[in-house]
């Protein structure tokens, strides 16, 4: 019987280190794995012993594309443990430099990691030789979002503005003023890019999901909500680890997550959209309408449309935040640690991100637990792997392949932050 | 046809969180004509395209924590005519070389369940101490001009300019209010690498060291200056253990207030 292999050594256009390995037997195929070799860094470890007010800038550190996703779930964990709540225009801040990040993140992905595939270009830089104007719209658009958390971070990559409690410094009404200009183009830019990936080709694929994502009672969620799924789940943060549990696979230095009784999940934007699409503004959920995006999608490869919209959102949010700021008396609300527990969850750009950290009465963290959204998407993605190849087993090698690795690029996959976390290589038999 | 050829530059990575490297996709307004200047050769975070080596300049981002990286450098090395390491990790070992002060066993047994599925070198360390490097650019992130300098200096023959002096001195350029003097707040300015453009202090926030020791740092100095400032000895080990902790200067003076 005829033996196939598919394999990717070094997954692109991805971020961080994994390999694909995918073994076809016949006409079954026998192995899938995402392979996780980017190596361990050990932040749980080395966060015990340190205090309560590093996590935000350390932990940052575990991703250079979403940082500010690190330091929102941080800082809700810890505020969590000590009683605290940050409201106002505190609260409306962070959204607003979340929103930054989800900008500059979904440009990046749509545009120059996801489309190519898409287009059967190598990456976007040979897309720029045939429709320079297309990826010129995408770095304009991936530069607003950097404005956003350079203006309120201090810097795009690893802000320093950012503390338990709220803020070191506010901005002003007037330091606001340039984004808003950018702000109205950017808008306009995101709705023009949910028209044009909404016209890209995609391969029929619908899988059976469970989508999990937070939700929130009056707005679409980014830094706050409860944990709901479309199986029925409905929880608050603190019971995540109950109904959750990571799996420690020998090829990976990543931890798997499943949904215990149920398996494998997925996060993201078509977690959250699905879940939350009664929540978008009139705008964004307009333009799905316009783009014929369905309001429950269960086409994996169709997220690129769903980064879009929430490209649209995250710009009418970011508008409307700014036209009713007012500057707040304090740049940040007193923080006294205590000794206690405090769980934290917010919508990274690719999914739901979950902290935990256990503190002393001297502020001190005495054990902390991450789990990125890679790694709860990780065994999806091979699940969905198994499902595509059983599917296109007549694709020639070099296609399948190549469309394989736009499979795992449909979940936007951040291998740094699961490292905790990915080589595709695929065998026929 | 007479068209030039362009310059071969790699990007790679070793362990790190890939915002270095992303620096370079965050120059929006001159990606495209950095790939004009360049052929990107091998680039994996953006391009499934590889070329072939050699290459004329390599930047390097991460450091060195596995066997299997402790070779890996040595083929990039021979790869490459020039060769830059950029940011904290692949500079001075990065976070992950807190482990360095630690039994690396001990964090393999919090973090994995199977600590016999992990693979992993006692110690985080940076690139120079495996290979040599043309050239270092500091920074946790580094920041985007110095990159986009280093990258013209390499393609031209020169010596990137840019400045080993201190955040105090960035500072003074910006016009921040020293916050140490005016509100007592400890700050690493003194004694740490300018190129971020001082904006902690900026936004009423002392120093926490991205960018390293400058040269000659006077830390024990800066320390009693801390002390007298009311911090304590274990705040001040924490305040030097941070994305440059094994930096020399700065490890040296954090195993001082260990004692």
């Amino acid at each position: 019987m005829s033996v196939r292999t598919i394999k990717v050594d070094y997954l692109a256009r991805v971020e961080g280190e994994g390999a694909l390995f995918i073994r076809i037997k016949g006409r079954e195929v026998t192995d899938v794995r995402l392979t996780i070799f980017e190596p361990p860094r050990f932040f749980e470890a080395f966060l015990r012993g340190r205090r309560f007010s590093e996590a935000p800038d350390i932990t940052a550190r575990i991703c250079g594309i979403c940082p500010v996703a690190y330091q929102m779930s941080a800082v809700h964990a810890m505020e969590n443990a000590f009683g605290v709540t940050v409201g106002g225009q505190l609260r409306a801040l962070r959204r607003l430099l979340y929103c930054g990040e989800w900008i500059e993140s979904h440009a990046l992905h749509v545009y120059l990691l996801h489309a190519p595939d898409f287009l059967g270009y190598e990456d976007a830089i040979q897309i720029a030789k045939d429709h320079p104007a297309v990826v010129q719209r995408a770095l304009q658009l991936k530069k607003v979002g950097n404005e956003i958390v350079a203006t309120l971070g201090g810097r795009e990559i690893h802000p320093i503005n950012v503390r338990v409690g709220g803020f070191y410094k506010v901005p002003s009404r007037p330091e606001l003023g340039p984004l808003m200009e950018r702000l109205l183009w950017a808008r306009d830019a995101a709705l023009e890019t949910v028209r044009w990936t909404s016209t890209l080709p995609f391969p029929e694929f619908e899988q059976d999901y469970e989508f999990v994502g937070l939700r929130h009672p009056d707005e679409y969620p980014i830094n706050e909500g409860r944990l709901v799924s479309t199986r029925g789940l409905d929880i608050p943060v603190c019971e995540y680890e109950g109904h959750f549990t990571e799996e420690h696979v020998e090829r990976s230095n990543a931890l798997h997550s499943v949904h215990n009784n149920h398996g494998p999940y997925l996060v993201g934007p078509l977690a959250r959209y699905n879940l939350n699409f009664d929540r978008l503004s009139p705008l964004a959920q307009s333009a799905t309408h316009d783009a014929g995006l369905p309001r429950f999608c269960t086409n994996p490869f169709k997220s690129i449309i769903v980064r879009a919209v929430e490209l649209v959102y995250a710009c009418d949010e970011a508008i409307r935040l700014i036209d009713e700021y007012e500057m707040p008396d304090q740049p940040a609300v007193v923080v006294e640690p205590r000794a206690g527990v405090g769980y934290g969850c917010t919508e990274a750009p690719r999914g739901t991100l979950y902290h935990r950290y256990r503190i002393d009465d001297q502020g001190i963290i005495t054990d902390a637990k991450i789990v990125p959204p890679t790694s709860q998407n990780q065994k999806q993605i091979e699940d969905d792997l198994r499902h595509f190849v059983s599917q296109h087993i007549d694709v020639s090698q070099d296609k399948l392949t190549w469309q394989c690795e736009q499979v795992v690029r449909n979940y936007d996959p951040c291998i740094s932050c699961a490292t905790h976390f990915l080589r595709l290589h695929i065998e026929r038999e | 046809m007479g068209r030039k050829i362009k310059p071969k530059l790699a990007v790679w990575k070793f362990s790190s969180c890939d915002g270095c490297q992303l620096s370079l996709l965050d120059c929006e307004d001159e990606l495209l004509d950095v790939a004009g200047a360049v052929e990107i050769a091998n680039f994996p975070e953006a391009s499934r395209a590889i070329m072939k080596g050699p290459y004329d300049l390599s930047l390097v981002e991460g450091s060195i924590t596995t066997p299997h990286d402790a070779e890996r450098i040595h083929r990039v090395r021979r790869m490459s005519k020039f060769l830059v390491t950029i940011g904290a990790c692949a500079t001075a070992g990065g976070i992950q070389a807190l482990r360095n002060f630690k039994n690396v066993k001990d964090f393999i047994t919090a973090v994995y369940p199977m600590p016999d599925f992990i693979e992993t070198l006692n110690k985080s360390t940076p690139i120079a101490d495996h290979v040599p490097v043309d050239f270092e650019l500091r920074g946790c992130p580094v920041s985007k001009s110095q990159l986009l300098e280093v990258l013209s200096a390499f393609l031209h023959g020169r010596k990137p300019n840019t400045h080993a002096h201190s955040v105090c001195i960035e500072c003074k350029r910006r016009g921040t209010v020293c916050l140490m003097v005016a509100s007592g707040t400890p700050c690493l300015g003194p004694v740490t690498h300018a190129g971020c453009g001082a904006i902690c202090p900026a936004y009423n926030r002392g120093c926490y060291g991205c960018f390293g020791p400058k040269e000659t740092p006077n830390t024990e100095s800066l320390t009693r200056q801390w002390s007298t400032l009311g911090v304590d000895d274990p705040d001040i080990v924490r305040a030097l253990r941070g994305f440059n902790a094994c930096a020399d200067s700065f490890r040296k003076e954090s195993e001082a207030h260990e004692r």
